[in-house]
């Protein structure tokens, strides 16, 4: 230890330079907006990088594992799906309460999120028992309306179209909305004309209200991002994130409502104004 | 000893207010900004212990700093060279030459003496403190001019000065 000081004071001059060199840089980092940025950008590619690497290497140890959860879930999803093109009525596959909606997987064949009009393929048609105006859901939530058929393919109008209209409600308190995209971020649509006096608060989630014959009751469309309210109006309006990602639809579920017709004559029996 | 320090507080004074009142509104071309004060460095005495040296530097470097809203660069400079210096003037100077009361300056040493010093001590200043300022090798030969042109400058106002103010002093 003796040493040690003899040492530091032999070399005080360069240390001292040291300690002087550091405080001066300290204060150009904590004080200089663009050499602080520089500090803090470059710090953060190096631990993003160091963390990417790491991730990379924990992943690959953990391919193992992944493969065989993987091939477990593959396993279970086969016989389900078995289970379902063998008896198409089925009724452990309603995901409703409601008995008469049916659900039949299809996989995504084209795909577009970038139009002010987008559609998909899916590669279920007439044959399939596919209908126009069947609602088209995926595990995440809403996607689209099924507008076109033909023996084996449907065309869906996703929701990401300027005049789809999806009937909605604000799940905590069941007041009816309607969801509409506006045509710019396909990740975010927008709830229009809210009455004033009912407040949705970011976080809320909005779900399908289960009066259009089309979808059932209860599936997700997304959660509240942000609440607009437009002074001096009646109706406000609130921004809110799709919980589908509609780039990335792989499979997706046809939804049929078995008592589709039925209803339909009864709106239609009913006088006219 | 108490003279030679009071002397060097006023030129510390004057030549922090002469740089940030005057030098730092004075940029020709846009971006050559000579740095004047580093004069005060170049001339404290042979004498002054090595802590002090660094001390004031530092001190000088922080005021400038303070005033030009760029905390911590001049001081960096300063610092730096300020470490160098003693290297410096052993090299620089033989033995011989070297004898007490003598000062840093054209009268006591030199021309050429004098001119050497501060162009390395100047430059290395002006590298540091221009290249801090970019904060990296970018844009290498740009920062580069800026360091050779205010280098220039600063140089040039240090010579003047010596034959404006120490020959002054021995008539």
């Amino acid at each position: 230890m003796r040493y040690f000081f003899i040492f530091l004071w032999k070399h005080s001059f360069f240390f001292l330079f040291l300690i002087f060199e550091f405080i001066s840089f300290l204060l150009i980092v904590n004080n200089n907006p663009y050499q602080r940025s520089y500090v803090i950008n470059s710090t953060n590619e190096l631990t993003g990088n160091m963390f990417s690497a790491f991730t990379n290497i924990t992943e690959y140890l953990s391919l193992k594992n992944n493969n065989k959860t993987l091939a477990e879930e593959n396993a279970i999803l086969h016989s389900k799906l078995n289970l379902l093109l063998s008896n198409k009525t089925d009724s452990n596959f309603n995901i409703s309460t409601d008995s008469n909606f049916l659900m039949l997987p299809a996989k995504v064949l084209s795909n577009s999120t970038n139009n002010r009009i987008n559609y998909l393929m899916l590669n279920k048609g007439k044959s399939d028992g596919i209908n126009v105006d069947m609602g088209v859901i995926s595990s995440t939530g809403i996607v689209g309306i099924v507008c076109r058929i033909s023996e084996n393919f449907s065309s869906v109008m996703s929701i990401l179209h300027k005049d789809a209209k999806i009937s909605a409600k604000i799940k905590k308190n069941n007041q009816l909305v309607n969801v509409i995209w506006k045509g710019d971020d396909y990740r975010t649509g927008t709830i229009e004309d809210i009455p004033t006096h009912i407040e949705i608060v970011p976080g809320d989630t909005i779900i399908t209200s289960g009066n259009s014959l089309i979808f059932p009751e209860g599936i997700l469309i997304g959660t509240c991002k942000d609440f607009i309210k437009n002074t001096g109006e009646n109706l406000n309006n609130a921004e809110i994130i799709f919980s589908t990602d509609f780039n990335s639809l792989s499979y997706v579920y046809i939804i049929n409502n078995l008592m589709r017709e039925e209803q339909n004559n009864l709106i239609n029996s009913l006088p006219d104004e | 000893m108490n003279n030679v320090f009071i002397i060097n507080i006023i030129r510390f004074i004057f030549l922090v207010l002469f740089q940030v009142f005057i030098l730092n509104n004075i940029e020709i071309n846009g971006y050559v900004n000579p740095y004047f004060y580093v004069y005060f460095i170049l001339l404290l005495p042979f004498e002054t212990p090595k802590w002090l040296l660094l001390s004031s530097a530092f001190l000088i470097g922080l005021s400038v700093d303070i005033f030009s809203n760029s905390l911590g660069l001049n001081s960096a400079a300063c610092v730096l060279i300020a470490f160098l210096r003693p290297g410096l003037i052993n090299t620089l100077t033989s033995k011989r030459e070297f004898e007490t009361g003598i000062k840093p300056g054209i009268k006591d040493l030199g021309f050429v003496w004098f001119l050497n010093y501060s162009i390395i001590l100047i430059f290395i200043h002006h590298f540091a403190l221009f290249f801090l300022e970019a904060f990296g090798f970018h844009n290498f030969w740009f920062t580069f001019y800026q360091v050779l042109a205010s280098s220039g400058l600063s140089i040039l106002l240090i010579i003047l000065s010596q034959y404006l103010f120490s020959y002054r002093t021995k008539v």
